[in-house]
């Protein structure tokens, strides 16, 4: 018996040895470890044997039997592994051929910048105010400084509906309305839509965005002005960005200034982006005019403020190089996907 | 306004370069836009005599020159102008000189005779007859001018000045001229302004027996100076007087015409002169115009005017409208023998108004519309009849006529130093600030700042300290931060506003933006009826055009534009959204009310379920829940089977649907398109933002599917509210899942499957519970006409 045990384990060695797919191993556990296997075959007639004898093969017979089963185990490991790297091997693909895109929109360029101003200024502790496009008289133009018949009003060619409504030409109806309604401290901007009589082409149209800030507190000198602008400009366009502050006119602000950037082509030598001037145009500002603050029932001599505004159309089109701002208005979907 | 560099050194002496000039100009608040140097494209160009013209022998129309230019030997220069004679002084382009319009002179041979340069007309140096009215223009330009030979041409005929262009503010109509411009440098470069004081002789008599003068109006015509020249001799200006009308970019034309523009540039009063002897009766009225009255203007134009606008009448009729321009009629001939100068102060929004209404801008009405100093007429006259004395263009009358009505009390403003160093947020002594002020022609009568007349924008401390900005310097005021705390935050409603964005892109949508303002005919196009009240918009009395002459009372048509512009640019799909507003008339008075929407658009392989997928998720991510649809068949935008209305109890959310084939028809669009808007305030007040947790459920669920028979035209929403409100407490979920219409079923039915999930947060639910549910579901069904299948 302990020559046939023997045999067995030598067999099943051997068989495993040999064995190279799941399917005979299978077959191989059954011939020698199965119900009707050849180990148990032989187990079987262990009651012919002698007290003396049946420890003795009854110990071999489990090592053979333990032996031969971690050979399978072993052996089914190493098939198991075989086959999952032969299907790895045949499952590869192509993995240049493109992907499979998910549907996503995107916003619009001029939101995309709008947004960003918006941050930078809530950053600030801006908080964002709106009010009507649509607009009395009143306070797109009386309320600022620019009552009837005076000659800013030539410089921006208004919309009438009739003689006391107007399409707003600036958001700072906006402001005038939040110092009717806020009392200082006062920080604000107003974005949105604005109207302007100019023919629609390359560079016009006769809507386009703005956005309005103010500041009234006490104490706000031209100074906070600058260091604020400063900081809004530097965060737009880079901390590298250079800045000028030069006198210009505002019938709403005292003093007033035009902020230029440097050009960030030329640096300030000229180029053809900014027209050879060295500097770019970005917003117009100055400290609120004491009779809008007056006009608000707001006393000039406790509260002092500043106020800028910035089209927004002329900025996305230098951030993107858009040379058409009709684009903007036509939704093509070739456009609105570069963004 | 344009400076001569010249002319502006006759006031203060400027020796920078143009470039640093305007660049300072520019920082202390008179924007210069650019820059030129007069005939700089001409070069190589000099004064020669000519020692001899002789016949050319292989040509009967040209002639050959020897010409002295002061260097070596004469030049042999061949030309075909007859008007060249020997000891004439001419222009010579010598060889490699460079003439307007990028002309290049090079030696040449002209029929076998050798050619060292060309004789220049005047044409060929950029200049008309104008600019040197004793030349012809066609022919070579015979200098008159004192020059040598050998001088380049700039510096020979004073084609040398600069000519510098400012961008002058409104309010700064006293910059409008040479003197104020002049005032400006000599304060940024901080050099004496020269300011002369005419002097006129005079020749006797006495004005008013040449005139008399009534003003009706004081109001808008707060003054009026008039002067009388007799003996007028009109005729060519001097030369120095062309060059710098030619640098300020007017047209010389003839002595008296010069010296009115001149005084104009110079001043900034504009001036104007008629012919006494057509001024009938020698009376001059300054009134408002009668009703129906007309007038013969300069540019030979007839004019009706209104009462409103004021005018300056002989005894019988208008000769000028005020500040405007002159009548035909009055006008300077070359027969004038006396003439009047006016030089007056009209009210500027009063000419503003008259010149807008008779839509004529003239060089003096953009000057008087911006407000004019009355002080400033007297100089200016007298300045012009000193001209006049100079100029041997006449002989002035002894005395003036002079009616002023203008306030005489100069504004005062308190002058605190502390309080503008405190707005600007700087430090400057109180002196350097007087300085300033003091340089630019402001007096001082103890802590009284007393403005000039010609400041008339100066009226607050705060443009004081602007002046004192200006000159300190823009770019030295410090740069700080505000002080206080920045608590600053979206509002609840911009936050919305922003998920609509977020969820709709995450849709698949792009967004788009158009104009607030459409055409009428575009309710039209989208079938809108006759009486829809939301024809009555709110409309533009002066639009661009009538594609943006309403203000839009829908934004389907602004979308409809979008997909229609996509389509035909051949896009095979396009999901777009706009968030923007539509705008409600109200009372003729009121501001109409402004509605914000979001309006959805799309086509490609999509269906009216995709649309309403993209609406049903953007309201469940809203948080906008038990909302209600209801089939719609009466919009005349959409197709009247597949379009529905969004409620939530009585309050209409929005309308959703497939685009009526008859739109589609009218916006181009080749294939079925799907429209949904959704108004934003409404949505916003829907919505319910308390999101909750809740526990993970700890018992099994238990699945009913129900398939159901009913009429075919029943909506299955009813099914659905029909199960919810039946199936007790333990309904979780509601799944449709599938609908048949077909041969296995009866005609005029269909088959409508759910799968309904129940489930208790106390326990697992038994067989027995699950069908009592069912059971009572199918009982509820029944009596709305459905059975189980």
């Amino acid at each position: 018996m302990k020559t046939a045990l023997e045999n067995i384990g030598k067999a099943a060695a051997e068989a495993l040895q040999s064995c190279s797919d799941p399917k005979e191993l299978d077959a191989i556990r059954v011939r020698f470890l199965g119900k009707k296997g050849e180990l148990t075959a032989i187990l079987k007639q262990m009651g012919k044997l002698s007290a003396e004898e049946r420890p003795v093969i009854g110990q071999l017979a489990n090592e053979v039997r333990s032996r031969i089963e971690s050979a399978v185990a072993e052996k089914s490991a190493i098939l198991k592994e075989e086959q999952m790297s032969r299907q790895l091997e045949e499952e590869h693909i192509d993995v240049t051929m493109p992907g499979r895109k998910q549907p996503y929109g995107k916003a619009h360029p001029l939101t995309l910048v709008m947004d960003e101003i918006k941050e930078i200024f809530l950053g600030m502790g801006f908080d964002v105010v709106s009010g009507p496009e649509v607009e009395y008289d009143h306070y797109n133009f009386e309320m600022l400084n620019i009552p009837k018949d005076h000659p800013a009003r030539d410089t921006q060619d208004t919309f009438y509906i009739n003689e006391n409504i107007v399409l707003r030409t600036q958001t700072s109806p906006v402001q005038v309305r939040t110092m009717e309604t806020r009392r200082p401290p006062i920080r604000v901007i107003s974005p949105g839509r604005v109207y302007r009589s100019d023919a629609i082409d390359a560079t016009h149209s006769p809507l386009f965005h703005q956005i309005e800030g103010l500041v009234v507190d006490k104490g706000v000198t031209m100074a906070d002005l600058k260091g604020t602008l400063e900081i809004f400009v530097k965060r737009l366009y880079g901390e590298d960005s250079v800045v000028r502050f030069r006198p210009h006119h505002f019938p709403f602000t005292e003093p007033s200034a035009e902020l230029d950037v440097m050009c960030f082509n030329c640096h300030g030598k000229g180029c053809r982006l900014c027209k050879g001037e060295g500097w770019i145009e970005l917003l117009g500002c100055g400290m609120v005019h004491p009779k809008v603050l007056q006009n608000c029932d707001i006393d000039p001599e406790e509260y002092s403020g500043f106020a800028f505004g910035m089209g927004l159309e002329r900025v996305v089109m230098r951030r993107f190089n858009i040379d058409d701002l009709r684009l903007f208005y036509e939704n093509d979907l070739r456009f609105l996907d570069q963004f | 306004m344009d400076l001569s560099m010249r002319w502006l050194n006759d006031y203060v002496e400027i020796d920078d370069d143009p470039r640093a000039f305007s660049e300072a100009m520019t920082m202390s608040g008179s924007k210069v836009e650019s820059f030129r140097k007069e005939a700089e494209e001409v070069s190589g160009v000099v004064v020669g005599k000519v020692l001899s013209v002789v016949p050319h022998e292989n040509s009967d129309h040209l002639v050959i020159c020897k010409v002295d230019v002061g260097q070596g030997e004469p030049l042999q220069i061949v030309t075909g102008a007859k008007n060249v004679v020997p000891g004439a002084l001419v222009p010579v382009a010598t060889d490699g000189a460079l003439l307007p319009g990028g002309v290049k002179i090079k030696k040449g041979k002209l029929r076998g005779a050798v050619s060292e340069g060309m004789l220049c007309s005047l044409g060929e140096l950029g200049l008309t007859a104008h600019d040197f009215p004793y030349a012809v223009e066609d022919g070579i330009f015979l200098i008159e001018e004192a020059c040598t030979v050998g001088q380049d041409i700039h510096e020979a005929i004073g084609l040398n000045d600069t000519c510098v262009e400012f961008e002058i503010t409104p309010n700064r109509p006293d910059c409008l001229s040479v003197i104020g411009l002049a005032r400006e440098a000599a304060v940024t470069y901080q050099k004496p302004l020269r300011l002369h004081t005419p002097e006129v002789r005079g020749c006797g008599g006495n004005v008013n027996d040449y005139l008399s003068v009534e003003v009706l109006n004081p109001v808008l015509c707060p003054r009026y100076s008039a002067k009388a020249i007799k003996n007028v001799k009109v005729g060519p200006s001097p030369r120095w007087m062309r060059e710098r009308l030619r640098a300020s970019g007017i047209r010389p034309i003839n002595n008296l015409v010069d010296i009115t523009n001149f005084v104009m540039l110079e001043y900034g009063q504009p001036l104007h002169a008629f012919d006494a002897d057509l001024v009938k009766g020698r009376h001059i009225v300054v009134r408002n115009a009668k009703p129906g009255e007309t007038i013969c203007t300069l540019d030979g134009v007839d004019r009706v005017l209104t009462e409103k606008m004021l005018v300056i009448a002989d005894a019988e009729k208008p000769v000028a409208v005020a500040g405007v321009m002159g009548g035909e009629y009055s006008g300077i001939m070359d027969n004038t023998n006396t003439v009047i100068f006016e030089s007056a102060n009209f009210l500027g929004s009063s000419v503003r108004t008259t010149a807008r209404a008779l839509a004529m801008r003239t060089d003096a009405s953009a000057r008087y519309e911006k407000g004019l100093d009355p002080k400033n007429t007297y100089g200016a006259i007298m300045r012009a009849c000193e001209l006049v004395e100079l100029l041997g263009a006449g002989e002035v009358v002894d005395g003036i006529i002079d009616i002023d009505n203008s306030p005489q009390e100069p504004v005062r403003i308190g002058f605190e130093p502390d309080w503008i160093n405190g707005f600007l947020g700087i430090e400057i002594p109180a002196e350097e600030m007087r300085a300033i002020l003091e340089r630019l022609g402001f007096d001082f009568d103890g802590d009284q700042i007393i403005v000039p007349s010609f400041r008339g924008d100066v009226e607050h401390k705060a443009d004081i300290a602007e002046e004192i900005a200006r000159f300190y310097g823009y770019d030295k005021i410090p740069t700080t931060a505000i002080r206080g705390i920045a608590k600053a935050q979206l509002t609840p409603e911009q936050k919305f506003e922003r998920n609509i964005h977020q969820i709709l892109q995450a849709c698949g949508c792009y967004e788009v933006a158009t104009y607030s303002f459409i055409s009428p005919k575009y309710y039209d196009n989208i079938r809108l009826p006759a009486d829809s009240p939301l024809r009555d918009c709110v409309v533009i009395t002066n639009p661009l055009g009538e594609d943006t002459s309403v203000m839009r009372t829908t934004t389907l048509p602004s979308m409809l534009e979008v997909l229609s512009h996509n389509y035909n640019n051949r896009s095979a799909a396009f999901y777009g959204y706009e968030i923007g507003s539509e705008y409600i008339k109200k009372g003729e008075n009121e501001l109409p009310d402004e509605n914000q929407q979001v309006t959805i658009g799309l086509y490609g392989e999509a269906d009216f379920y995709t649309l309403k997928g993209i609406v049903e998720t953007l309201l469940e991510r809203l948080h906008v829940v038990d909302w209600d649809i209801r089939p719609e068949k009466q919009h005349p935008t959409f197709h009247p089977g597949r379009c529905a209305v969004l409620y939530k109890g009585d309050r209409q959310i929005g309308v959703l649907g497939e685009v009526h084939p008859l739109v589609l028809q009218n916006y181009s669009i080749g294939v079925r398109a799907y429209l949904a808007k959704l108004d934003i305030n409404t949505l916003f007040a829907l919505a319910d933002g308390k999101v909750e947790y809740k526990p993970m459920p700890k018992f099994p669920a238990t699945t009913r599917d129900l398939s159901l028979l009913c009429e075919e035209d029943l909506p299955i929403v009813e099914i659905e509210k029909t199960i919810r409100a039946s199936a007790g407490p333990h309904l979780e979920e509601v799944k449709f899942f599938d609908i048949y219409k077909g041969t296995q079923i009866a005609a005029g039915k269909k088959s409508v499957s759910y799968s309904i999930t129940l489930r208790s947060a106390t326990g697992t639910l038994t067989d027995a519970e699950a069908d009592a549910a069912v059971k009572q579901v199918l009982k509820s069904l029944e009596k709305i006409g459905v059975t189980l299948r």
